[in-house]
């Protein structure tokens, strides 16, 4: 039996805005095992990024819990929950949000710097030559295109071996040519790490290539459903 | 329930800081941008050289006056005193150390017979060796003794230029002419400044009563100087002789006191002119806090992924912190070394105020407390934009939402604005020991600062609500950047307005005191004054005055005495009660008149008005009102004076309130008639001369006739004004030549921070089609609407500060000249623009995507 690496429970987000009461998620609850892979579509609005916000603890929900590895958020300050994501979680961002003062390679040390581990630079090459800009790993982002900022993005959000990756429209800022090759990439390593996958997206097609999607709409879940791709558990593929 | 790695109390364990890692992510970080980096902190460098140099300067002064103290007094002990000496007490004095001289000093009349000029001196008549240490400076430099032979003199040195005299004139002082035997360059212990306050004429002390001029009534000070053949006894010497010296009202100096007190007296300068340089350093301040805001608003997405990769709030601070103190460090080792430059050229600029030669040598203990006060302040300041670091989401790195934290809810600020405060004050009391002091000025600094960043407040608010909406696009548009977000208006308008403010008062400061004395000198006021005239003189010297055709405007006579007591009291008794106010009272000389009516500057306020004094009772004299309450004496109080010698009982029968800025003689002190007449006295005869040579005229007859008599000639006194006022100001505009550079960098540093701000909305609307010439409209109205506000704030202050000190301190009205202030104004907002233009000019020459690639 796989374990619940993130548990959602009567999650609710609301914001006061000129004395009204905006309500952008409301009681939002599901469980994702770990390994497994999950979509979350929703037209603009419907409070996918806020979802993946909570989720990943980057945000305080008005209401609710979330667990994550075992963890509630809820209970934590910014520190303890920045202490979480730096040793579970992975994030790959839609405008790749690379650190523009540091090369590639330094990019993908920091998670792990940040942990205080010791000779991680062979590490961080290694992921650097997976996503294929060995070449290129001295060069500041500036200096790379978006699609191999991407890319470092992914060799980054791997770096710490995250047992959660959130992916926040992971191809959006690309061509489609360079988003088909990051897109493989991303799940490529995510295979191989067998780290569990949330994706926000709204790209149907890219949706449907993990096992289950959760469909939002006006802050509220309107539907959960696999879609009966292939599911990772702790030794590899199998099929559902 | 959950299954825990991590605790999830209170008790969660914090990951340790990793301090190298912490160090390495601040070096990074800071890659791409150490050179704005460095112009932000750049706004201290000025501020920490002025106070690096200063206070280099006045180490250096006070080894200084260590090494020359002996020169400085030219004996081992000085016995003074303004008091004719009483039989005995001379040949006492005569007796004392193991070599002596002696010297009699009074104001009079040089006569220069070359050219028969006259002016006020103020002579040395002197015998003996003195001085002992250092020398009379004179050229030829054997003239400092070879004069004191012969009937010669010795004469300050802009006196020879003045009268253009040689070497091998005459001069006559009193009687008696005396060969110049050479030119005074210097006299031990004294400064520029005071030669061209009392230019001085050395005689030998031989020739005074041949002169004429030590008749009884003068006012002569009598200096005995004394060698030691073993200095180190003096100070066991004078104690033994304290209470007899106290007796018979003799003061003294040895080098140890004037070593205190010339030390004393320039630290108050070192203080004053360190407070200059404070200020200099706050505006600098200022910039670094506005600087370092927008430098962390444009590190918002940075800090965000870093706290999206699990970095702490606390880690995040500190990596900024890192940056701000290394750069701090940096600013504060360069402003040392400008400092410590600039520091060669203090003496120089500061030379007419010094009695001593400075050696400008590299003063270690001023370049650490500068560096040291560089870092403190520039972290100081920084962290106000800083402790917002801590509040950034890692939310910002799915939405830019920057958010600034609200003073009241973060209590964090509140203490940074009270450690602001506190360090500017406890500075100011460092360098003042005084509290009151401390408190104007601290409150003076914050309000001016306050007062500038209100009027920024209200002209943004004033912008937006009456906002000019007929106006062309161009205009509109760079008008509105004054309220618009990311504007620069609240910075440039406190530093700028700042720094105006603090020239247009040292000029409107200046303009008040010299319009004060020649108010006072034109018109049907008089302007010159005749004093020490005999009484056997004063008839003729009014008849003379007559004949010359000018008007006799006020003659009195003027008694010179000393309190006793007041209602029994005497000063003994008054220094037992410890009551300052008394020990004031008893402590001057009186300079007094009697008459039996009143003169029109005066009023009586309270009691009653006596002109002629009754039989036998106490006389019954009128005070100033201001003074009877310094020295808290009440109507009916007794006051026995001491009238050289004879006492004179009296009683206090009104207060007057007097008109002191009238050019007359005005008095403390009045008696009635009937008292005094028969006392030693000398008159005061006042008039009026229509022109220089109708002045010199009369000065050269008054002096022919009757060398014992000193003339004050008010156009002279002016030029002489004048010319410390220019020496006092050139000393005051260089200090404040540093906020005005200051204010510069921080002008510059705003506006290169605007223009990064500014930078992707001029390529949007060249993208959008605007062209090179209406985005150089735009961005040259915006500078031009900010210079001028920030400048007409500066001079609005500073008019409303000239004109306080007018009305409250100098108690004259206050008419401002406008063309130099209007100058100013044009200046200021001239600059503003060239500079905004300069730093703007990439946008306007490059194609808009090279821009967006290299600087966006």
């Amino acid at each position: 039996m796989l374990e619940n690496i993130l548990t959602v429970n009567d999650l609710s987000k609301t914001y006061q805005s000129a004395g009204h009461t905006l309500t952008v998620l409301d009681k939002i609850s599901f469980s994702i095992q770990s390994g497994s892979t999950v979509s979350i579509v929703g037209p603009s609005g419907s409070g996918k990024t806020t979802l993946l916000g909570l989720c990943a603890g980057l945000d305080r929900s008005t209401s609710g819990i979330v667990e994550l590895n075992g963890i509630r958020l809820d209970n934590l300050n910014e520190d303890q929950r920045a202490q979480v994501r730096n040793q579970y979680v992975g994030f790959i961002f839609q405008n790749f949000q690379l650190l523009p003062t540091l090369t590639a390679l330094e990019n993908v040390m920091v998670p792990l710097e940040l942990r205080g581990e010791k000779n991680i630079r062979a590490h961080a090459m290694d992921l650097i030559d997976k996503v294929g800009l060995t070449e290129r790993m001295h060069h500041y982002p500036t200096q790379l295109s978006g699609g191999e900022q991407q890319r470092v993005s992914l060799a980054r959000a791997f770096s710490n071996h995250p047992k959660i990756l959130f992916a926040d429209e992971p191809t959006g800022n690309l061509d489609a040519e360079t988003s088909h090759k990051v897109e493989k990439l991303l799940f490529d390593l995510n295979t191989e790490a067998g780290t569990t996958l949330i994706l926000v997206t709204h790209n149907l097609e890219l949706a449907s290539r993990t096992q289950r999607i959760i469909r939002l709409k006006g802050g509220l879940m309107i539907s959960d459903e696999n879609t009966g791709a292939e599911q990772l558990n702790e030794v590899g593929y199998v099929k559902e | 329930m959950s299954k825990n790695n991590l605790p999830q109390s209170k008790s969660f364990p914090t990951v340790p800081l990793n301090f190298k890692w912490l160090l390495k992510m601040a070096w990074r970080d800071s890659r791409r941008n150490r050179s704005r980096l460095f112009l932000f902190i750049s706004s201290i460098i000025l501020g920490i050289a002025a106070l690096v140099a200063i206070y280099s300067f006045g180490n250096n002064l006070n080894r200084d006056i260590d090494d020359q103290a002996k020169t400085l007094l030219g004996a081992d002990l000085v016995i003074e005193t303004n008091k004719t000496l009483q039989p005995g007490v001379e040949d006492w004095l005569k007796s004392l150390g193991d070599e002596r001289s002696q010297e009699r000093s009074f104001a009079s009349m040089v006569l220069f017979t070359k050219n028969q000029g006259t002016r006020l001196v103020q002579v040395r008549a002197i015998e003996g060796r003195f001085p002992y240490y250092g020398e009379i400076e004179t050229s030829p430099a054997s003239a400092g003794k070879s004069f004191r032979d012969n009937k010669q003199a010795l004469v300050d040195k802009t006196l020879m230029l003045q009268y253009n005299a040689a070497i091998g004139d005459s001069v006559k002082l009193g009687n008696v002419s005396f060969k110049i035997a050479g030119i005074l360059n210097k006299a031990p212990g004294q400064t520029g400044f005071s030669a061209a306050v009392a230019p001085i004429v050395y005689i030998p002390l031989q020739y005074l009563e041949e002169s004429g001029l030590s008749q009884k009534g003068s006012r002569i000070t009598y200096n005995f100087f004394y060698k030691f053949n073993d200095p180190g006894q003096v100070d066991r010497f004078v104690k033994r002789m304290e209470p007899r010296l106290d007796k018979s009202e003799l003061d003294y100096e040895t080098v140890e006191s004037r070593k205190e007190n010339t030390g004393r007296s320039f630290k108050d300068l070192t203080q004053f002119l360190s407070l200059v340089g404070f200020i200099a350093l706050l505006l600098g301040c200022i910039g670094v806090a506005s600087s370092i805001h927008i430098y962390i608003r444009e590190k918002i997405s940075t800090i965000a992924i870093l706290r999206c990769l699990g970095l702490s709030s606390k880690q995040a601070f500190i990596i900024y912190l890192i940056q701000i103190v290394g750069i701090g460090f940096i600013g504060s080792i360069a402003g040392a070394i400008l400092g410590t430059v600039i520091q060669q050229v203090l003496p120089a600029v500061l030379k007419d105020f010094l009695p001593i030669e400075i050696t400008a040598v590299i003063s270690w203990p001023a370049i650490f407390q500068g560096i040291g006060l560089g870092i403190i302040i520039s972290v100081l300041f920084a962290l106000l934009p800083l402790v917002s670091v801590r509040n950034i989401s890692p939310l910002n790195t799915l939405r830019i939402s920057f958010e600034e934290t609200h003073l009241f809810k973060d209590p964090l600020k509140w203490l940074v604005y009270f450690l602001i405060v506190l360090f500017v004050f406890s500075f100011s009391f460092l360098q003042l020991r005084d509290w009151q002091q401390t408190l104007f000025f601290t409150i003076g600094v914050l309000g001016s600062f306050l007062i500038l960043a209100a009027m920024a407040g209200l002209l943004m608010w004033m912008a937006r609500k009456f906002f000019p909406s007929s106006w062309n696009y161009l205009w509109r548009q760079g008008f509105a950047n004054l309220f618009r977000p990311n504007n620069q208006t609240l910075i440039l308008i406190t530093s700028i307005g700042l720094g105006t403010a603090f020239i247009c008062t040292l000029f409107f400061v200046q303009d008040i005191l010299l319009n004060r004395v020649n108010l006072s000198a034109s018109g049907n006021q008089p302007n010159m004054v005749l004093f020490d005239i005999q009484s056997n003189q004063k008839e003729k010297v009014a008849n003379l005055t007559k004949s010359m055709g000018l008007p006799v405007m006020q003659q009195v006579p003027v008694v010179t005495m000393r309190l006793e007591s007041i209602n029994g009291k005497t000063a003994v008794q008054a220094k037992k009660d410890s009551s300052r106010s008394l020990n004031r009272a008893f402590e001057r000389e009186y300079r007094v008149t009697y008459r039996d009516s009143l003169t029109e500057s005066e009023n009586i306020t309270e009691g009653k008005w006596t002109g002629i004094a009754t039989g036998n009772k106490p006389a019954e004299i009128s005070i100033e009102e201001g003074y009877a309450k310094r020295i808290d004496v009440k109507l009916g109080d007794k006051l026995l004076f001491n009238v050289q010698g004879a006492p004179v009982q009296t009683v206090v029968g009104s207060f007057r309130k007097v008109d002191w800025n009238r050019i007359q003689t005005n008095f403390l002190v009045i008696f009635p008639k009937g008292v005094l007449e028969d006392a030693p006295q000398f008159h005061v005869l006042i008039t009026k001369v229509p022109s220089a040579k109708g002045s010199a005229e009369f000065q050269q007859t008054i002096v022919k006739s009757f060398p014992n008599i000193s003339i004050i000639d008010l156009g002279l006194v002016l030029s002489v004004l004048d010319e410390i006022l220019n020496k006092i100001s050139f000393v005051i505009r260089f200090m404040a030549g540093f906020s005005i550079i200051t204010g510069l960098i921080v002008l510059v540093a705003s506006v290169l921070i605007s223009k990064y701000q500014r930078i992707q909305e001029s390529v949007l609307l060249r993208t959008l089609g605007a062209s090179r010439k209406q985005i150089l409209v735009i961005t040259a109205l915006e500078y031009f609407f900010l210079g001028a506000l920030a400048a007409a704030s500066g001079i609005i202050l500073a008019l409303a500060s000239s004109w306080a000190l007018a009305r409250f301190s100098f108690e004259t009205s206050f008419e401002p000249q406008f063309l130099p202030v209007l100058l100013i104004f044009l200046f200021i907002s001239s600059l503003t623009v060239i500079i905004g233009m300069f730093n703007s000019r990439s946008i306007l020459n490059k194609p808009p995507l090279e821009i967006l690639r290299n600087e966006a």
